[in-house]
């Protein structure tokens, strides 16, 4: 299991916004009556998201009064999955894949280039506060290996100097084009296609 | 190697688009109505017939799973709930179901909802796969525009709502009943069966719960038939399946091919080969890295399917199949996949929770040349220790890889970590050594 820490610090108070309640109350009702609990996962994402990518105490107990539900219930689901990040991160948050099948195309040369480029250790905020990263386990994309997550998107066929330049790129704010590095669509295999040979630019 | 007519997912490289109309070009949603107007019976039948397997991992025969729901709904409503929390190392064969051909699962949630008299389903996809969501949640709009799902769903006169809930980056909630307790709203740890989630599952009501490729490729068994299905591969693993090859080939790629090619024709053909040539190949992965690995020689002659995985002891898994070449430590690869276990152990039972510890651990000094000779067969001690003895396959799951190891390049291990710190003289001295490994039985 995944050590999580809690933030030292806390926001006092936390509240969703007025668009966010509209999407939690929309989401709860994809349950049936009485099941309100089960939006619990959907909800702690909103939070996240409202609260600059990490969730603070303030928001488990806010949701669990708004799903009716106990606040220890909410606190072991938030640190359960390891998703929900209950310490601040950066505004671009990269999240490198390192399993095996990435590993055996180079993820630790990836890791290398994060280390030096964004902070030395794990989860910390690199000097202008914007960006950190993480080491994380397979995100399913090995055939497009070696990648890495940058807040919801993937980034895939990676080397080491390609990240440096989308490193470069976060940090004058410009989001670069995500997907693959090497200029794959899906995941055929390059220039030599077996299969569905007729349907190929069709 | 199987025709391309006969490739179910015509769509596996984007060639065409994901949306309704080139969807419905490729074949989607034509007569669902009709598939449906044959009854339940039937469909089961024909499924049973196609002897399809389940694509999760498991390979249980979808057919029979369905047949376990009860035949008339009671006080409790039925669901259906499709596993889409691709989780596996290796495996990354949803993710392109999921972005590239969400109408054939959506299609396919409608016919098993109507099989297993579900009027709720509910979509499971892993966190991460944020954006493969958000492109099943536009076809499902686009469904239900379409009045393809809904009160009266593609005119079948059956009432179905589709649902997507998102996963949070745990592994464990592939298990199925880990998966219901987290759509439940609480942490994904693995029940006890029985009760099966058949009969007692989402909400405590009837539940079948399958794969996303499972579940996609029934639309096409119903409308060319069983028995189309079933003259592809060999008796009890029929049809087609994809699979991912990762690792170290020229080109890795997903593929969908005939079950029972061999894994050779599959590497070197479809993958472009091992990088620096099939005499580099140290081992393969066939599986997902819960299935012990193959050394070089089984490689040469492997079928993939079920049955022949089986008999050289190791799984079909979810077909992901990992290449590892000469260049690369084995040691530190499978120490790597202890790793990924020690971390994504949900911690309910002890064996697994601490075990996976101690294998990490354990490989890690190995890996490094700092182990005893001794530790190699404590180690397949441990494996032994986990493996049945936990909740669910996780113990398995963790144990097989290092098993594999073990069995196939115990002579690398015990190469590098030659040091022993006891005198062979005294090995009898019970404080100096585990007095139930020297009894070779135990080991």
């Amino acid at each position: 299991m995944a050590v999580k820490k809690i933030s030292k610090v806390q926001p006092e108070k936390f509240e969703f916004n007025k668009k966010n309640k509209e999407t939690a109350d929309s989401i709860i009702k994809n349950y049936p009556s009485g099941k309100q609990q089960s939006a619990v996962m959907a909800l702690l994402y909103l939070a996240q998201k409202q609260n600059d990518n990490w969730i603070p105490l303030s928001a488990m107990k806010y949701i669990a009064k708004y799903l009716d539900m106990p606040y220890i219930k909410v606190y072991e689901v938030a640190t359960f999955y390891s998703m929900y990040n209950l310490t601040p991160v950066g505004k671009y948050f990269f999240q490198v894949c390192t399993t095996t099948p990435c590993m055996l195309r180079g993820a630790y040369n990836l890791v290398d280039v994060c280390k030096r480029k964004i902070s030395e250790e794990e989860n910390c905020l690199s000097e202008d506060g914007k960006t950190s990263w993480l080491e994380v386990e397979c995100l399913g994309a090995c055939v497009n290996a070696p990648m890495l997550q940058l807040n919801e998107d993937y980034y895939e066929d990676l080397d080491p100097i390609k990240l440096e330049q989308i490193i470069d790129k976060i940090s004058n704010d410009e989001v670069p084009q995500p997907g693959s590095y090497r200029g794959r669509l899906s995941s055929e295999p390059e220039n030599t296609r077996k299969t569905l040979i007729g349907n190929k630019n069709a | 190697m199987l025709e391309d007519k006969d490739r179910i997912f015509q769509n596996l490289y984007n060639d065409f688009g994901a949306d309704l109309i080139s969807a419905k070009q490729r074949g989607d949603w034509k007569d669902t109505k009709e598939i449906c107007g044959k009854g339940r019976e039937w469909i089961i039948n024909e499924i049973k017939e196609s002897e399809l397997r389940g694509r999760g991992g498991a390979g249980f025969p979808t057919g029979l799973k369905w047949s376990f729901a009860p035949k008339e709904v009671g006080s409790r409503p039925h669901y259906l709930v499709i596993n889409a929390d691709e989780s596996e190392p290796g495996t990354c064969k949803d993710r392109d179901i999921l972005r590239f051909e969400p109408h054939k699962l959506i299609e396919g949630c409608l016919i098993a909802s109507y099989a297993v008299n579900a009027h709720k389903c509910y979509i499971y996809i892993r966190g991460e796969y944020f954006n493969e969501g958000q492109k099943l949640q536009t076809a499902i709009d686009e469904a239900y525009k379409d009045g393809l799902l809904g009160k009266n769903s593609a005119g079948t006169d059956w009432e179905l709502d589709i649902y997507i809930h998102y996963g949070a980056g745990a592994y464990i909630c592939g298990e199925e009943t880990a998966l219901l307790e987290s759509i439940e709203g609480k942490k994904g740890q693995p029940r006890l069966k029985p009760p099966f989630p058949a009969l007692i599952g989402l909400y405590g009501c009837p539940t079948i719960i399958n794969n996303v490729e499972t579940i996609s490729v029934v639309p096409t068994i119903l409308r060319r038939g069983g028995k189309w299905f079933s003259s592809l591969g060999r008796p009890k693993n029929t049809g087609s399946k994809i699979y991912c090859i990762s690792g170290n080939v020229n080109n890795p790629c997903n593929v969908e091919e005939e079950m029972g090619i061999p894994l050779k024709e599959l590497i070197e053909k479809h993958a472009g080969g091992v990088i620096g040539g099939w005499d580099n190949l140290k081992a393969v992965i066939p599986g997902g890295s819960s299935m012990p690995l193959l050394p070089k020689e089984t490689c040469e002659t492997i079928k993939m399917d079920f049955d022949a995985c089986v008999e050289n002891k190791t799984g079909l898994g979810t077909a992901g199949i990992v290449v590892i070449n000469k260049d690369q430590d084995i040691i530190k690869c499978m120490a790597r996949i202890a790793r990924f276990y020690k971390h994504e152990s949900c911690g309910q039972c002890t064996p697994c929770r601490e075990g996976s510890g101690w294998m990490w651990r354990m490989l890690e000094r190995m890996a490094k040349g700092e182990a005893t000779r001794d530790e190699v067969d404590m180690l397949l001690d441990v494996t032994k220790q986990i493996e049945g003895h936990t909740i669910c396959a996780f113990g398995e799951g963790s144990s097989w890889p290092v098993q594999g190891l073990i069995r196939n390049f115990k002579d690398e291990i015990i190469e590098r970590n030659k040091f022993d710190p006891i005198v062979k003289k005294q090995k009898d001295i019970p404080y100096l050594v585990d007095q139930h490994l020297l009894e070779k039985e135990n080991a």
